[in-house]
């Protein structure tokens, strides 16, 4: 039998450098619901599809609000999104008592960096399995970050994170420049929803219960549209179900294939992840 | 029950016996008995201490001065200590009061210092007054909650968001206030008169220049050497201002300022206490 052994626990390197259960962790948000974000001049905007476990149940929270300048999207565990925005308020609060300023968000950013790569180099932890998109508006503008389990933090115009987040970052990469020009925040979110809606598998579309859209930015304080309130935002988009849908456009495939084709090169190379381990994610 | 101060509360030695403190302290034995003769206790009152800082506003800025002296009491034992600490790039921070608790402030003011290059960014939101002021007050209030303070007043000087001037002020009970002329200790009664006369209200500090205010401290040292058995004649000035064309900010630190023009010409006259001629 085929066994790695180079994956029981995050201290242990592979002979080609690679630390598996980081990478296992990065898995975890590939399975959790996709989150988009984009930036403008002045505004930045989170759009997060909600899951539901069945058709009773209710739908997994996406978007948690920091600070009234901050707030997050998450994708993967929820649990461990919980910790970390938990972690998050105490940094910001702590900031406003103690020095009577909000916190920057390079800074907040940085401080759960910091906390997720200790789990990478310790033993008897394992890594965050959760990604997050982090929005936020201070004296330096709008700022969009990724956060990722391994500690690495990028800052980006637009990003999306979770399950089929590649069809959302292609729409993002075709509409970069128009997105960075948006002074209106209503464009922003459109452009949000169209590429959160490319996410969208067969036979889904954005409805008020599963989608939920966030803004900040100047004179604009961290505002969340769940339920009800986000339908104003659905009723602007010419269609809520996914082009694929609609009509047989292959635009989209070759981006899944592109995305198929890059994991399977990765399994290839002897990281046997465990394919059918389902894991407990946002959904 | 025994009134003393010393044995407050414990039951009388003359009808119970002497006091056991094993007693008391069973499971602490490390503590030495003579340490519980008396109760804890923290800072009673400060040991080398500095006397005034003083401060104001101006059109575009800031000054603020404080001598060198550290007093043992009434010896002027040590006549080198700095007490205007440069914080950043635009806050000076005067600290009066006693000196070991200025050096432990300094300490906390480095390691801010550093934490903020730390987590460098680039330009913008950078520390400033008033979040120094505002460390600074959290930190007393915590200590003299803890009944434990530091005991120091401390006036902060610098910019605020909007680039208009900052002077504020916090001390060992945690007190803060602001105003545009600003002193502590001896310096509250002597020389904030000569500097409200300058600034007669808050918002006066815009009608007032460099040159102005700066004579009005020299002014109020003088005035303070002359009083305060405690004070020196060397001291510091910092003068942080904003150049209002170019929008660039100087932080001058004048390390080496002497009182001048002093006035004893009049001493020679005075003879005796009343009656006494000649």
């Amino acid at each position: 039998m085929f066994r790695n052994n180079y994956d029981n626990d995050s201290v242990t390197y592979s002979p080609t450098g690679r630390l598996f259960q980081v990478e296992y962790a990065l898995e975890a948000i590939k399975q959790g619901s996709a989150a988009v974000g984009l930036t403008s001049n002045d505004y930045v905007v989170l759009v997060a599809l909600k899951r539901n476990a069945e058709e009773l149940g209710s739908y997994q929270k996406k978007i948690i609000k920091i600070d009234d300048h901050m707030g997050v999207a998450l994708a993967g565990l929820a649990p461990d999104a919980r910790v970390l925005s938990n972690f998050l308020r105490k940094q910001a609060m702590q900031c406003k008592m103690v020095f009577n300023r909000p916190i920057q968000t390079y800074k907040a950013v940085l401080s759960i960096a910091d906390k997720a790569q200790e789990n990478t180099q310790s033993y008897g932890s394992r890594p965050y399995g959760v990604g997050l998109l982090i929005a936020g508006y201070d004296e330096t503008g709008a700022h969009l970050f990724e956060f990722q389990p391994s500690g690495s933090v990028l800052e980006y115009f637009g990003a999306a994170i979770g399950a089929r987040s590649q069809a959302a970052r292609t729409y993002l990469e075709r509409n970069l420049e128009e997105i960075k020009k948006c002074d209106d925040v209503e464009k922003l979110v459109l452009h949000g929803l169209y590429a959160l809606r490319d996410t969208l598998s067969q036979d889904v579309e954005l409805t008020f219960k599963n989608t939920s859209v966030s803004i900040v930015g100047k004179d604009q304080s961290f505002v969340s549209y769940d339920d009800e309130n986000v339908q104003q935002w659905l009723d602007k988009l010419d269609s809520v179900s996914n082009a694929r849908n609609r009509d047989g456009d292959d635009d989209e495939d070759g981006d899944e294939q592109e995305e198929g084709n890059a994991t399977q090169a990765q399994e290839g190379e002897g990281t046997e992840a465990p394919a059918e381990d389902r894991m407990e994610t946002d959904e | 029950m025994n009134h003393d101060p010393y044995s407050w509360g414990r039951p009388s030695n003359d009808t119970y016996g002497p006091y056991n403190y094993k007693i008391a302290h069973a499971n602490n034995n490390q503590v030495e008995q003579t340490t519980h003769n008396f109760p804890k206790m923290n800072t009673q009152q400060p040991i080398i201490t500095g006397t005034s800082v003083i401060a104001s506003k101006f059109k575009n800025g800031v000054i603020m001065a404080a001598d060198h002296v550290g007093s043992y009491g009434s010896l002027l034992r040590f006549n080198n200590i700095e007490r205007l600490i440069k914080v950043g790039k635009e806050t000076v921070v005067g600290i009066s009061g006693d000196i070991s608790d200025l050096q432990y402030i300094v300490r906390l003011l480095d390691e801010l210092e550093i934490d903020e290059e730390v987590y460098d960014n680039d330009g913008g939101e950078y520390l400033r007054a008033p979040n120094v002021h505002e460390y600074l007050s959290r930190v007393l209030y915590n200590r003299r909650s803890k009944m434990n303070p530091l005991w120091n007043a401390i006036i902060v000087g610098g910019f605020n968001k909007d680039r208009t001037p900052f002077l504020k002020y916090v001390d060992l009970l945690g007190v803060t206030y602001h105003a545009s002329t600003m002193a502590t200790g001896f310096g509250s009664h002597l020389a904030i008169p000569l500097l409200r006369n300058l600034i007669p209200e808050d918002k006066d500090y815009v009608k007032v220049d460099e040159q102005q205010v700066s004579k009005a401290v020299e002014d109020s040292m003088r005035v303070l050497f002359y009083r305060d058995a405690r004070s020196g004649e060397n001291y510091s000035v910092v003068i942080i201002k904003l150049d209002e064309n170019t929008g660039e900010l100087s932080f001058q630190f004048i390390k080496d300022a002497k009182v001048q023009n002093q006035s004893w010409k009049f001493a020679g006259d005075i003879r005796g206490y009343g009656s006494s001629q000649q």
